[in-house]
């Protein structure tokens, strides 16, 4: 069975997630090719972020097989930190270690998980805090941070650990109006960079600008999927007619 | 008036270095609380993870029944009731010392009240906390140490302060196996001089001293830690 075509980035075969009596997953099929970037949106309850929490196991499925890389990751018997590492993931929240401070917060993980040594993990940290214009906040804690510098630097730790794709759990929902534009605009970037990434967001215009496919979620299905163009343009399914007719203006 | 109370100073502590009692014993009483707050804190610190790792991953099984077996023990019964039993129970036909007996007793207590002070710390800290250190590749016990465990422990600081002081303070009922603690030095300098009030009084001075001290030290270890928060 050759399921592992070599632009496949993630294969989700089938999964389901039940909670008791609700079902938050309700078989999903999906594949993630290398360089796409896909934005899911959906109404809140419709499993789009368990989906997403799924791709790196933070949510573990309750049936069915997820392919990273062309390996199994819900099979316990793998080492998944190892396969985690290569998956960046950015949190509505932000989740900075609030103990560490911003250059700490960036470095821990290549220092303990790829093995760097300290200078370089630094010097590669404040090449990264540059590119998003926040060099000057390496000393700080995260407290002392707006909410979008937060996710500047939350976006900065994940790729520290030169991810091969990123994902993204509503990451400007937390965000004061004025800070969403900022957090878009690194995020935008990183697609023009080629960046593998799937990201679950109400951000309609980022959608439509950055997106090379979109999904729509519905009681824990995948119900609609296209380009962007067709997506938003051509709904087909009422759902998501009903839907884009809600959060558009 | 001020003469009789010298006088009665003189009596209750030079006269024979009466004084001696109550120094002797303040050492015994900081011996037996310093040993058993580093019992209490390696115990409760290892009962917190093992329950707590319980809780999160359903690791552990038969330690934590173990762990909650020994909550629900220590914490159902009077420490003065585990000092003697592990006294008169345990120990009593051999030549132990008494310090020893007093030091596993009083941290064996307190490793009970340590423990859900520490989970508790532990649960307050975000559950996101964890799920950045994982997704980053960083294993259980790497984002337990670096992450998860620091925050609590300042969380829980106060809580942990609380419980030594009142293990120091518990330590008074020493006297119940013979130990001559700070309590015990004063009850003896009474049957010397049959004066109730005096070294009672003076022993109170000399607790309440020590946990001011100990709180002051605290509260400074407390700022330094608070660092990260503004």
């Amino acid at each position: 069975m050759d399921i592992f075509n070599n632009d496949v980035l993630i294969k989700v075969d089938n999964i389901h997630k039940v909670y008791g009596d609700f079902h938050a997953l309700n078989g999903v099929s999906e594949e993630i090719k290398k360089g796409e970037v896909v934005v899911i949106v959906g109404p809140s309850g419709s499993g789009k972020s368990t989906f997403l929490r799924s791709l790196n196991m933070l949510e573990i499925p309750t049936s069915g097989h997820i392919y990273f890389e062309g390996v199994d990751i819900t099979d316990k018997k793998i080492d998944l930190d190892k396969h985690r590492q290569k998956m960046g993931m950015v949190f509505q929240h932000f989740n900075l270690f609030a103990n560490k401070t911003i250059l700490e917060n960036i470095t821990l993980a290549p220092i303990k998980v790829l093995g760097k040594s300290k200078e370089e993990a630094e010097a590669d940290a404040m090449k990264l805090l540059k590119l998003v214009g926040l060099p000057d906040k390496k000393d700080a804690y995260p407290s002392h941070l707006s909410g979008g510098q937060k996710q500047r630097i939350a976006i900065v730790r994940a790729l520290a650990m030169k991810p091969d794709v990123m994902l993204f759990d509503e990451p400007t929902s937390a965000l004061d109006p004025e800070m969403v534009g900022e957090v878009l605009e690194v995020m935008q970037n990183l697609a023009n960079d080629g960046m593998t990434m799937v990201v679950v967001t109400h951000e309609m215009g980022f959608a439509k600008e950055v997106a090379t496919r979109c999904l729509f979620f519905d009681e824990g299905q995948i119900k609609e999927q296209a380009n962007p163009n067709d997506f938003f343009e051509h709904p087909t399914e009422p759902r998501l007619q009903e839907f884009l007719s809600k959060v558009i203006r | 008036m001020l003469d009789y109370f010298i006088s009665r100073l003189k009596a209750n502590f030079i006269v024979d270095n009466r004084y001696q009692y109550l120094l002797d014993g303040l050492k015994v009483t900081l011996i037996i609380t310093f040993f058993a707050v580093l019992i209490g804190i390696t115990l409760g610190f290892l009962v917190a993870i093992i329950r707590s790792t319980y809780d999160k991953t359903g690791k552990l099984k038969t330690l934590n029944s173990v762990c909650k077996f020994y909550l629900t023990v220590v914490r159902g019964t009077p420490v003065v009731v585990q000092l003697m039993i592990i006294y008169y129970g345990i120990f009593y036909s051999s030549s132990v010392n008494k310090i020893l007996v007093g030091v596993l007793a009083f941290g064996i207590n307190s490793g009970a009240y340590v423990a859900e002070i520490f989970r508790s710390g532990i649960m307050s800290v975000d559950s996101g906390q964890m799920e950045a250190g994982r997704s980053l590749g960083l294993t259980y016990g790497q984002t337990m140490r670096e992450i998860v465990m620091p925050q609590a422990f300042k969380n829980v600081l106060p809580a942990l302060a609380n419980e030594f002081i009142s293990l120091l303070k518990e330590t008074s009922v020493s006297g119940y196996i013979a130990l001559q603690d700070l309590t015990k030095g004063g009850d003896i300098i009474r049957s010397r001089t049959f004066a109730t009030f005096m070294p009672l009084l003076a022993v109170a001075l000399i607790y309440l001293t020590i946990v001011m001290i100990f709180s002051k030290l605290i509260s400074i270890l407390e700022k330094k830690l608070r660092n990260s928060d503004h």
